[in-house]
């Protein structure tokens, strides 16, 4: 069969059928990645999970070393009151010696060091009329209480450091929810907080 | 498949279909005449076992789920359920649990006789890496079918291998959390496993018709990894072949029965029967029995996108086997060098997982006497994991000096005693003909 379209003399100029086919092709593949999509983005979380929720926590009930467990967004956090002596251990240590320098304080900006100081409450925001007493904000410790290596829950008053030691794989926080030793590679994240009252702190 | 059909329709019926649907022809030269090497021993009956335990898990599979309920609420009571409650249900999901493990059993069996004779070498890539293909897709399956019960393993082991994606650089948060649909595991992460669980033995059992396909175009292999040469070296897959995979399958069974009758947790993880609880983690997680040493390899490397790497490399390294092997013989019969690195490989693999389940600072008895822990033990036996690949195989097949091989395969089962010279170098190859 002829094509009336191609160069007589050699038969291997495109002609216009063949820009129909590049045409058609093309068209049939970006509408396919068009149709993928929405069956790729269905896996993400869905908008009734990404509706932002917050957390209050009643803390004025919390002795000196007390610790409570808290979900907030759906994943378990630390909630420490540290003790004197738990937060001098966590102080003393030099920033430029961490495995991970850096805050990983949603409060803060994402350069800030991780001193004890960026890590504790003393970043946290105080609403209008506020007060909270200083050694309250310092001593509170509020973290994320999944390993940052592969999301196990660590165990409380364990590991080298005496803080948080990670049963999965051996990795060792200390009292500033930092790691120290072993596979995870960062700090433990610290969520947004907010003192709605001298005794209740609002994750979220 | 391959090769001149020798069947013949013997009815009006199926003459008909045969001019139409020649389907009868495909399972007469597939399963009944097909020659096959006549020297096959009983390390070649896994294939039809493990043809056997996809049967049982997507039978067990479909009655289970009519009474499985995919939701965090309910998934741990309604496995109790049908432990309890449901007709039979104790003996269809003893069944299932442990026909997953006694899958896995067949599965390395079956692969470590592929690395033994040389049944990955040419033509026969494309056959084994089909085979690396359906191993991957089994491991997904059993991690997604071990999440279902929602008992403390299902949850944190869950936990461990998704988050194994937020190692990677930059794309590893939102793809962690595209597995999720959340921001941690929950509802929907259990709901897409389920949904997936389903699938995926679909897709298995496609790829096993390639992989049969890609069987049947050069043949077996067999222990001599000789080619076939005369219509003298095989026999017809049918009676001689069904008869010696139904007597192993009959003996694969009973090992089978066993687990499910007398032993039916024995395989599993006690702190499964805890339903999840995303506050708690069990004091030790450790991944079912069949995924130990790809564990260890993972802690083995003391950072976390590195060790991601190495575990998924594991694995990797087994789809261009074909290409690193050098050597020119296939059988290890034949080649008395590789013969005891393959042994030690078999010892490393069960080394890592002896190595994965253990605490890694704990010492290994006896050699812990000079200071070697279960880390340090994963982390020498995954580097003989490696080079065995990726330098002792590649530089075997140049400095090693094959033994002879018979003249043919007839000649090794029938034993007129004639030999091949030794060849002096791997160069002298048999000869590397199609089977056929």
């Amino acid at each position: 069969m002829t094509d009336v379209n191609s160069n007589p003399e050699t038969g291997q100029e495109p002609s216009r059928r063949d820009f129909i086919y590049i045409a058609a092709i093309g068209a049939t593949a970006v509408g396919g990645v068009f149709a993928i999509w929405p069956f790729i983005d269905q896996m993400n979380p869905a908008a009734d999970t990404l509706a932002e929720a917050t957390t209050e926590l009643n803390i004025g009930q919390m002795d000196d070393g007390m610790e409570m467990t808290v979900m907030f967004r759906s994943r378990p956090h630390f909630v420490r009151k540290r003790a004197q002596s738990e937060i001098e251990s966590a102080r003393s240590v030099d920033v430029s010696s961490l495995p991970d320098r850096l805050a990983r304080n949603a409060n803060l900006d994402a350069g800030a060091p991780a001193t004890d100081e960026n890590r504790s409450a003393l970043t946290a925001a105080l609403d209008d009329g506020v007060s909270v007493d200083d050694g309250v904000r310092a001593a509170m410790l509020v973290t994320s209480a999944n390993c940052t290596h592969l999301g196990c829950v660590p165990t409380e008053g364990a590991g080298d450091y005496g803080a948080w030691f990670c049963p999965c794989h051996g990795s060792h926080y200390d009292f500033a929810g930092r790691i120290r030793r072993g596979p995870a590679p960062e700090n433990l994240p610290i969520p947004p907080m907010t003192f709605i009252s001298a005794t209740t702190l609002r994750l979220g | 498949m391959s090769g001149p059909s020798t069947y013949e329709p013997k009815s009006g019926f199926t003459r008909w279909l045969d001019t139409r649907l020649p389907i009868a022809r495909l399972g007469w030269d597939s399963f009944v005449d097909f020659p096959t090497p006549r020297n096959l021993n009983y390390w070649y009956t896994f294939g039809g076992i493990l043809t056997v335990c996809l049967m049982v898990q997507i039978v067990t599979g479909i009655v289970l789920a009519m009474h499985y309920v995919p939701h965090i609420d309910y998934a741990f009571d309604s496995v109790e359920r049908i432990d309890r409650d449901v007709n039979f249900g104790w003996l269809l999901r003893n069944i299932h649990a442990n026909g997953a493990s006694m899958f896995f059993l067949a599965v390395y069996l079956h692969m470590f006789r592929g690395l033994y004779y040389g049944s990955y070498k040419a033509p026969r890539e494309l056959l084994w890496i089909l085979g690396v293909v359906i191993y991957l897709l089994m491991m997904a399956a059993a991690f997604l079918g071990y999440v279902l019960p929602w008992g403390q393993m299902s949850y944190w082991g869950a936990m461990v291998i998704t988050n194994l994606f937020g190692a990677l650089p930059l794309i590893g948060g939102p793809v962690t959390e595209w597995l999720w649909g959340g921001f941690s595991i929950g509802n929907a992460t259990l709901n897409r496993f389920f949904s997936l669980h389903y699938l995926i033995p679909f897709i298995i059992a496609g790829v096993v018709g390639l992989h049969v396909w890609a069987l049947h175009v050069p043949g077996n292999n067999n222990p001599t990894g000789l080619n076939v040469k005369t219509k003298n070296d095989t026999l017809p897959f049918h009676p001689y072949y069904t008869a010696k995979d139904g007597f192993a399958i009959v003996l694969f069974l009973l090992l089978f029965a066993f687990f499910v009758f007398y032993w039916p947790d024995a395989l599993g993880h006690a702190d499964n029967y805890i339903e999840a609880n995303p506050l708690v983690t069990p004091a030790h997680i450790v991944p079912e029995w069949y995924l130990l040493p790809f564990y260890a390899i993972l802690r083995a490397v003391p950072d976390k996108l590195g060790g991601v790497i190495l575990m998924f490399g594991a694995i990797a390294v087994l789809f261009v086997l074909p290409w690193l092997d050098t050597s020119k013989v296939r059988s290890l019969r034949y080649r008395p060098l590789a013969r005891w690195f393959f042994f030690f490989f078999v010892i490393a693999c069960l080394g890592l997982g002896w190595a994965g389940q253990a605490l890694p600072d704990n010492k290994v008895p006896v050699l812990g006497a000079i200071g070697m822990d279960f880390l340090l033990l994963g982390r020498l036996l995954t580097i003989y994991y490696f080079a065995y690949f990726l330098v002792i195989l590649p530089v075997l097949g140049f400095i090693e000096k094959p033994t002879a091989r018979p003249a043919s395969i007839e000649d090794s089962v029938l034993g007129t005693g004639k030999k091949t010279d030794t060849g002096g170098t791997a160069s002298s190859p048999p000869a590397a003909a199609p089977a056929e």
